[in-house]
């Protein structure tokens, strides 16, 4: 039996986050200053963000790995979600005593997961890059140890987490007792050549993929852990896997649904317009009535899990483009609007810290901050010149030339909707008095530079895309046209 | 020899089982365990495909999944003792902190 040495060069940045996140966790031992390994941890980022860019296209152990334009593409926004949120970790926990080392090591080890997952050409790949990923956001959802909400936002996370995973498992085994086969591409072949495109089987198996990546990208009517999850988790945490996690899940879905399962599109996109016409109705109608910043924003994100589900939808690589395009928009003014309500942060005040009264009256006291997060509300909403629009222009024009024309009269009334509890922030802001005997909120000038850095760039990324998007359109595309 | 057809309906009644503990019982310890059986149906189904195929693919997999399944295991527990040490309830009914 002859043995070959898989060609190592197309995982190296996987790799090195995995080995570098390793040795981060040893050498945060001597370190006794947790900045310097949130330093560390970011200049492992950046180098991970070089190799992907330095690495060539190419397929490796036998098939089962693949890396390409559309892969990187996903991987740039990981690394720069991961980024950001280590950015505005560090007075979130210091705040709370529960400044460790192995935060950093479980954000680039659930990095490397979702690296992997957009790079995964092997139904056994996905499941692995897939766990990575989850188990270390369980973990990190309940890192604030001593605080219930936190613990039971760990375990809602855990529970239905995994529930989902034994989902794509039995999807898995279905496929690969219909075709033998695990690989994406040739599980395409497979299905075609042996006349399978009607076996009732193979749709149980795509129901139950739709349930897995469903419960994975927070699609209604697999929403339900999302609101109490995002509510409960550290702040920091919740902007990470409210963009990461849910973008890998794209990630996955695209590669699945467009090559595996190719020959059933008809059948997956009778499933999908109604989960995401849902999702739209459930997200944006439910976040009206919500008290608690977080879980106003948890709404608004499952709200745009099924915006961005059209591009899905669509089936076209122009479509899958306006859905990553939306994605990495929606990374930049999301993780914005969670720096906003972290500089906002009082700390270990009981459960007072998050509500929306907060915000009343914040144009007056903090002008920067309420400027900030009016921009982020508007692009959220998508009104232009903010990148929120151009986003949702795109992922609608090409919906439309697809002819989904009703899924996107839906997707525009429900956004019409999602204008209300928007502004309901901004005029909470500018139109409202302080309220009487709170306890003054951290001002701009107190907020550690790490926190304004992630503010500027995200500011001025909404507003140069909105203005100027056609690098990113261009970019976008040309990862996409592996489909 | 057994059918494979045979397998594959153990392992589906197994799997609705596991979705039944899931949603219908209240108590933490015991959906997790649902979640390990509705896995380890998934594993009687790979491993008799595997042997019906003759491929060693889905075997390789079920090790996957095993290993993956401990690993989430530790996590799980961890997580549920960390919450039992501030509440000392195993009940998802009396774990509810938020709502809305």
């Amino acid at each position: 039996m002859n043995f070959q040495f898989p060609d190592l060069t197309p995982v190296l940045p996987e790799a090195f986050l995995v080995l570098g996140a390793l040795l981060l966790l040893l050498i945060d031992l001597s370190i006794k200053n947790k900045n310097a390994t949130a330093f560390i941890s970011l200049v492992l980022l950046m180098v991970t963000g070089f190799t992907v860019y330095s690495t060539p296209s190419g397929v490796t152990f036998g098939g089962m790995f693949s890396v390409d334009a559309y892969s990187s593409f996903f991987k740039y926004i990981f690394i720069l979600s991961a980024a950001m949120a280590i950015l505005v970790s560090g007075r979130y926990l210091r705040w709370r005593n529960e400044e460790h080392g192995e935060y950093y090591t479980l954000i680039l080890l659930s990095t490397a997961g979702m690296m992997i997952m957009a790079s995964a050409a092997d139904l056994i790949t996905i499941y692995l890059g897939l766990e990575l990923m989850a188990l270390s956001t369980y973990v990190l959802a309940g890192f604030i140890r001593g605080e219930v909400k936190s613990n039971e936002s760990a375990l809602k996370y855990f529970l239905l987490g995994a529930f989902s995973s034994a989902f794509l498992l039995y999807g898995i085994s279905l496929i690969y007792g219909l075709t033998g086969i695990t690989r994406l591409n040739l599980v395409a072949s497979a299905i075609s050549e042996s006349g399978l495109v009607d076996n009732p089987v193979l749709f149980m198996a795509l129901l139950m993929f739709v349930v897995a990546f469903g419960f994975k990208v927070a699609a209604a009517p697999f929403h339900m852990w999302a609101p109490d999850v995002y509510e409960g988790a550290p702040t920091p945490v919740t902007a990470f896997m409210s963009v990461g996690p849910k973008a890998a899940g794209f990630a996955v879905m695209a590669r699945v649904f467009l090559v595996a399962l190719h020959s059933l599109q008809a059948d997956w996109t009778t499933v999908l317009v109604p989960i995401a016409i849902l999702t739209m109705a459930v997200g944006n109608i439910i976040a009206l009535s919500q008290q608690n910043i977080k879980r106003m924003l948890a709404y608004s994100s499952i709200a745009h899990a099924g915006y961005a589900l059209i591009g899905l939808i669509t089936g076209t690589s122009a479509g899958i483009s306006a859905m990553m395009n939306y994605l990495i928009i929606y990374a930049f003014m999301n993780i914005g609007a969670f720096s906003i309500v972290i500089i906002l942060d009082k700390g270990r005040v009981p459960a007072s810290s998050d509500r929306l009264d907060n915000f009343k009256g914040l144009a007056k006291t903090h002008p920067v901050p309420a400027f900030l997060m009016l921009i982020f509300m508007f692009s959220l909403t998508g009104i232009p010149p903010t990148a929120g629009f151009m986003g949702k222009f795109y992922l609608f024009m090409n919906a439309v030339e697809a002819g989904y024309t009703f899924v996107v009269l839906a997707a525009v009334f429900f956004s019409v909707i999602s204008a209300y509890f928007y502004l309901r922030v901004v005029k909470f802001m500018y139109m409202e008095e302080p309220e009487e005997g709170e306890i003054p909120a951290a001002s701009m000038s107190t907020a550690p530079v790490s926190i304004t850095i992630v503010l500027a760039v995200t500011a001025l990324a909404v507003l140069l895309i909105g203005v100027y998007p056609e690098a990113l359109l261009a970019m976008a595309k040309n990862s996409a046209l592996i489909f | 020899m057994i059918p494979v057809t045979w397998y594959m309906m153990l392992s589906a009644a197994i799997f609705c089982i596991g979705i039944f503990g899931f949603i219908a019982r209240r108590n933490v310890i015991i959906m997790f365990i649902s979640i390990e059986l509705m896995l380890n149906a998934v594993n009687i189904n790979l491993v008799a495909m595997s042997h019906y195929l003759q491929d060693m693919r889905g075997q390789i997999l079920v090790f996957f999944i095993i290993a993956v399944a401990a690993a989430e295991a530790a996590i799980g527990l961890a997580i549920i003792i960390s919450l039992f040490r501030n509440r000392a309830t195993v009940h998802v009914d009396e774990i509810k902190e938020m709502e809305g």
